[in-house]
């Protein structure tokens, strides 16, 4: 594998650990569904709006 | 058409380290451990606990995990898991397995693998390395596991649900209670720790403080400012937090000094209208930002401890086994070594907790059922690893200096001299001028009685950094490794306490519906309330318990701890059998039957010991006795302080019999159970059948060369199923 292709990878982990990676997913979602994306603003809004009640921590 | 993942026979080798790698791995441990048993000369290096550590580590993961995945749970990649049958984005979210590591060791650790082992270093390094190492192997990670696969095998569902499904409503009912009891005293033991870290420390206090304003910060940026930049946000969030540190150093130079210097008492009002705030904000104000940083630290120390005991290799200090850990007669906490060195280090080696979150979202997020090996297993010898760390840490000090340090401050009077002299009483040379001196190089007003294990282990830690990286930095990285323990400790306050509160709301729930609506501000505003005011009353009954705090309470969490795992292993036990896996049954058995006599023999002893340092109720008993002939028992000064060592006594003693009680009513509903299920071989139970997976995934950390083809030849697939038109209008 390439230093390029390799990066991109770490990258997009590192985007799927903070969950950065669901706009992106939307974006290419949006391309191939032809459909103009809402704004990152009303994006992440609205995945805080669903997203669950916080992070779950023990000890 | 769908390609499934490259299925290996269990036992085989995959393709990576051959043979002749895992026995040169396996002779490192051999002699690790045998230098470890046999060295008592002058000078053993903590390099040997590390390295024993690593390759016990390595050999039980490839070797009894791999075992257990596939030859006795037959983990089935081709079955689809809950987050590919109902992914819906939010809760059920197909996750690459390396982030989901990530997620869930996040998740599982925090203070209490840092905590324990610091104080069970009273009984030398090798009980609490052997239980670290052994219980982590054949306990504590096979919890995590069992547990996960379970529940993924039931869409998710959590503890308590699944043993009211499989068990029955009765210990349904005492798991509930346990838990939330449980989770009770675990975040007031864990305040406590707090409490005692900060009290009389500006420094401490400016930069804990200052996480607040730092998270609400990062809470708007990512709102408001650039919505979403998570990476972003938490890198200046991280930058800010070590400004906060090195600001600390200079509160006096602010004129802050006498305003942050804290006691315990304000500090416990101050940490328990924090945790009744952060509870009913909403969460991406505080939570979810204070979550990022702990995380990014959390990563950032374990790598920087792994690489500076390297660097540093120091010697260890303490002895293998001291006089305390033969008779059971030390100060930090009262006990023999067994059962007391197994419930003071839960976290590491067996953490009940864990089943909660392996229960939890993990199950959710899993893209392949092999993963519970690599999430599950995995992610508590990672934990496991940093107890390791924690212990090594402690027993690199001075053990004067530890035993001033972890004394309560009723056998240490508090000062230089009394403590140096408390310290030759217990056979350990240390002079009032060394006790000062250490005080000041880490730039605090005294070191004596810091109980909690978090100044020790700060100590600990500042010593190996500056022997490994040099410079002049004693003072920044104990304030560093204070400000680290205590976000993590922050961390699991807040989301603990609204946990707690979503716990009461859903039960009250049930026979009062509106109430148990989370927006519905009344409920949520009175759940908080009762949750804060629970763990707040135990962390001032600590804070203030003239016998000392932490040798109190932690017993109390670490016995609840393991309680809760004997709860959990019941359940794991039961679904084997339910399963038909009887042949197997003594994979959890073992960690079981191991953690019921543990557990059982503790609560016998704190319930029923006539040494009062350890019997709740002999204690009581002595000191009321005492109160009734108007006679004042140090280390109480006044009939008060006698009062109050009388119930606290009462008080912990009924708790510890309650937690015991909840346990055996879930063992003995479980018993007919298995009884009818060994008769018949099996029976029903609520596993979700079986659908087929579409996706491909690889199932271990480093994925195989077919492995890697078989992803691209499914992603390539899956490209040409998106672009065509047929493809898209299914979903």
């Amino acid at each position: 594998m390439k230093l390029t292709e390799r990066l991109h990878g770490l990258r997009r982990l590192l985007r799927e650990a903070t969950g950065e990676a669901k706009w992106d997913d939307y974006l290419a979602q949006c391309r191939v569904d032809g459909t103009v994306p809402v704004s990152r603003r009303a994006f992440e809004r609205h995945r805080a709006h669903v997203g669950g009640n916080g992070p779950q921590r023990c000890c | 058409m769908s390609i499934k993942t490259t299925e290996t026979a269990p036992g085989r080798l995959r393709s990576g380290p051959s043979g002749i790698v895992w026995a040169v791995i396996a002779a490192v441990g051999a002699v690790c451990w045998t230098v470890l048993a046999l060295h008592r000369g002058e000078d053993v290096s903590a390099l040997w606990i590390l390295f024993a550590a690593l390759s016990s580590y390595a050999i039980a993961y490839r070797f009894y995990s791999r075992f257990i995945a596939y030859t006795v749970l037959k983990v089935d990649d081709s079955r689809a898991t809950p987050a590919e049958r109902l992914q819906n984005g939010v809760d059920f979210d197909l996750t690459d397995r390396r982030v989901l590591f990530g997620h869930h060791f996040a998740a599982i650790a925090g203070a209490g693998p840092l905590v324990g082992p610091v104080l069970a270093a009273q009984m030398g390094y090798l009980p609490g390395t052997i239980w670290i190492i052994v219980g982590v192997i054949f306990a504590g990670a096979v919890q995590d596991m069992t547990v996960m696969f379970f529940s993924m095998r039931r869409n998710g569902k959590s503890l308590g649900q699944m043993i009211r499904e499989e068990i029955g409503v009765a210990g349904g009912i005492a798991a509930l209670i346990a838990v939330f009891t449980i989770m009770i005293i675990l975040l007031a033991v864990l305040a406590l720790v707090v409490v005692n870290a900060l009290a009389e420390s500006p420094w401490g206090v400016f930069s804990i403080a200052l996480t607040i304003p730092i998270a609400l910060f990062m809470g708007f940026y990512g709102r408001y400012l650039r919505p979403g930049r998570i990476m972003e946000v938490s890198l200046i969030g991280v930058a800010m937090l070590l400004l906060a540190i090195i600001g600390g150093g200079y509160v006096e130079q602010l004129g802050l000094e006498s305003a942050l210097t804290l006691s315990k008492e304000q500090l416990t009002f101050a940490l328990a209208a924090y945790g009744f705030v952060a509870s009913v904000l909403p969460v991406w104000m505080l939570l979810t930002p204070r979550d990022y940083l702990s995380t990014f630290m959390k990563i950032g120390v374990i790598v920087l401890l792994a690489i500076g005991l390297v660097l540093a290799a120091p010697s260890l200090q303490t002895e293998a086994l001291t006089q305390f850990g033969k008779d059971g007669t030390g100060p930090v906490f009262a006990g023999e070594l067994f059962p007391f060195v197994f419930i003071t280090i839960a976290c590491g080696a067996l953490s009940g907790f864990h089943a909660l979150i392996s229960s939890g979202t993990t199950p959710k997020m899993l893209a392949k059922e092999s993963h519970v090996r690599m999430i599950g297993y995995g992610g508590m010898l990672m934990e496991s690893f940093v107890a390791i760390s924690a212990l090594i840490a402690a027993c690199v000090i001075d053990p004067g200096l530890y035993f001033a340090m972890n004394s309560p401050a009723g056998a240490t009077g508090g000062d230089p001299t009394a403590a140096s002299e408390f310290v030759a009483q217990l056979g350990f040379v240390i002079t009032p001028d060394q006790l000062t001196g250490a005080a000041a190089a880490v730039e605090e007003a005294s070191l004596i009685s810091r109980t909690g294990g978090a100044p020790t282990l700060a100590f600990g830690i500042s010593q190996v950094f500056t022997e490994a990286f040099g410079g002049d930095l004693a003072a920044f990285w104990y304030h560093f490794a204070i400000m680290f323990e205590a976000l993590f400790i922050l961390t699991a306050v807040d989301a603990g306490t609204r946990v707690g509160r979503f716990m009461l709301q859903d039960t009250i729930g049930n026979v009062w519906p509106k109430f148990g609506d989370v927006s519905w501000r009344p409920a949520a505003w009175s759940a908080s309330a009762v949750v804060v005011g629970l763990w707040g009353y135990f962390l001032y009954v600590g804070v203030t318990d003239p016998l000392g705090g932490i040798n109190q309470l932690f017993p109390l969490f670490g016995i609840s701890n393991q309680l809760l795992a004997a709860i959990a292993l019941t359940l794991v036990v039961t679904l084997f059998l339910k399963h038909g896996l009887t042949k197997w049954v003594w994979v959890p058995g073992i960690a079981l039957a191991w953690d019921l006599i543990v557990t059982m023999t503790a609560s016998w002893q704190k319930v029923f010991s006539d040494n009062p340092k350890i019997g709740y109720f002999k204690q009581r008993s002595v000191y009321n006795d005492a109160a009734d002939n108007g006679e004042v028992l140090a280390p109480a000064t006044s009939l008060d302080q006698m009062d109050q060592i009388i119930t606290n006594s009462t008080v912990n003693g009924v708790l510890q019999i309650l937690f015991a009680t909840l346990t055996l009513v879930v063992l003995i509903s479980a018993i007919p159970i298995w009884v009818k299920a060994v008769r018949q071989g099996s029976l029903p139970t609520q596993e979700v059948p079986k659908v087929e997976s579409k996706i491909v995934a690889p199932q271990d950390f480093f994925a195989t060369k077919e492995e890697k083809e078989a992803v691209k030849a499914w992603e390539a697939e899956q490209r040409e199923l998106a672009d065509s038109p047929a493809g898209r209008g299914g979903d």
